[in-house]
């Protein structure tokens, strides 16, 4: 959907370039249409069930996005990202393109789902206010939240979008994507122990 | 690989955005009493310096790719402008009035100009300028 032309300009200066001929990649988009619209959907769907205010619905978008969100980073942290490290460079290339551009979009449309909806039932059921008696776990956990908003939009979706840019390249550069793809995936995992705070948490106020 | 030296935008960006936070979890942590603005405004006003002199050092980097800096900034912000705009949403929802509402509804705008400014700066670093 947002198309990177493919500019001289952004060819990487001739000392940096590799030797060899360039490493076949697929043609992809970087922020594909479907993605886009599937995250117009949440957002939409967000909206209304903020407006309306119904308990269920809150309740549905935060657990279920809860889950997405949690299992997506623990999954890619833990399993994805070893396996990736394991692979050769096409293999890697190959996933990378499928793969990466997927997150751009769903992450954040995720995570903000997540949040917003745990924020509306939050205060619907009056455990966002001082006088609930677990408020330090409901303080806790907005802690764990904004750590890994910090390391989502500070390393993760930076590294995200640059690879994407860097393989849309017409010769990429390897050294780059394997620095930005170290970042996202010890990033990912940083979120992945993050997540595991979260289950304390959230098994906590679920179980008083 | 480029390695020319660049500012420390990144690791800027991500103190900046910590002061955020630490002012919306200090305003959100207190409800519903009306606690002092002042920690959250003091917050601010230093990630908003950050944000400032992160855009101010780039503007000093030789031959850095503008071009290539817009080109991912401008759909990350309209990006980031729908994400905020949804949190302004909740917050207007909710009935957050007065200097609350200003101190977070400035938070959001840091928040939106911040994250697409790292990215582009994240993708124009590898890239060629003029």
């Amino acid at each position: 959907m947002v198309s990177i032309a493919r500019d001289p300009a952004s060819e990487p200066r001739p000392e940096a370039a590799h030797a060899g001929p360039p490493p076949a990649i697929p043609d992809f988009d970087i922020v594909p249409r479907v993605g886009l619209a599937l995250a117009g959907v949440i957002v939409v769907t967000l909206i209304v069930v903020v407006a309306t205010g119904g308990l269920w619905p809150l309740e549905f978008m935060h657990v279920v996005f809860g889950a997405g969100w949690t299992i997506i980073d623990l999954f890619l942290g833990f399993v994805i990202g070893p396996i990736l490290g394991s692979l050769s460079v096409p293999a890697r290339i190959e996933f990378t393109v499928r793969f990466m551009p997927k997150m751009v979009v769903l992450m954040p449309a995720i995570v903000t789902a997540t949040l917003v909806a745990g924020w509306q039932l939050s205060t619907h059921l009056g455990t966002n206010l001082t006088s609930y008696p677990q408020h330090g776990w409901v303080v806790a956990s907005m802690i764990v939240v904004g750590v890994m908003a910090i390391v989502a939009l500070g390393l993760l979706e930076p590294a995200n979008i640059a690879v994407l840019i860097e393989l849309k390249k017409p010769r990429p550069n390897p050294q780059v994507i394997e620095r930005l793809m170290k970042r996202f995936i010890y990033a990912a995992g940083v979120t992945g122990l993050m997540q595991v705070a979260t289950f304390v948490i959230m098994t906590k106020l679920a179980s008083s | 690989m480029d390695e020319r030296k660049y500012p420390p935008v990144t690791q800027v960006a991500m103190v900046s955005l910590a002061l955020i936070i630490a002012g919306g979890i200090y305003l959100s942590a207190n409800l519903p009493q009306h606690v002092s603005l002042a920690p959250a405004v003091i917050l601010l006003a230093l990630s908003a310096l950050l944000m400032a002199g992160n855009l101010f050092s780039l503007t000093r980097v030789k031959g850095f790719a503008w071009e290539r800096f817009f080109a991912v900034a401008k759909w990350s912000l309209l990006a980031y402008l729908v994400i905020g705009g949804m949190l302004e949403f909740v917050f207007v929802h909710n009935h957050v009035r007065g200097g609350t509402l200003v101190v977070l509804t400035l938070s959001l705008l840091v928040f939106a100009i911040h994250v697409p400014a790292l990215m582009g700066f994240t993708v124009a670093r590898y890239s060629q300028g003029a």
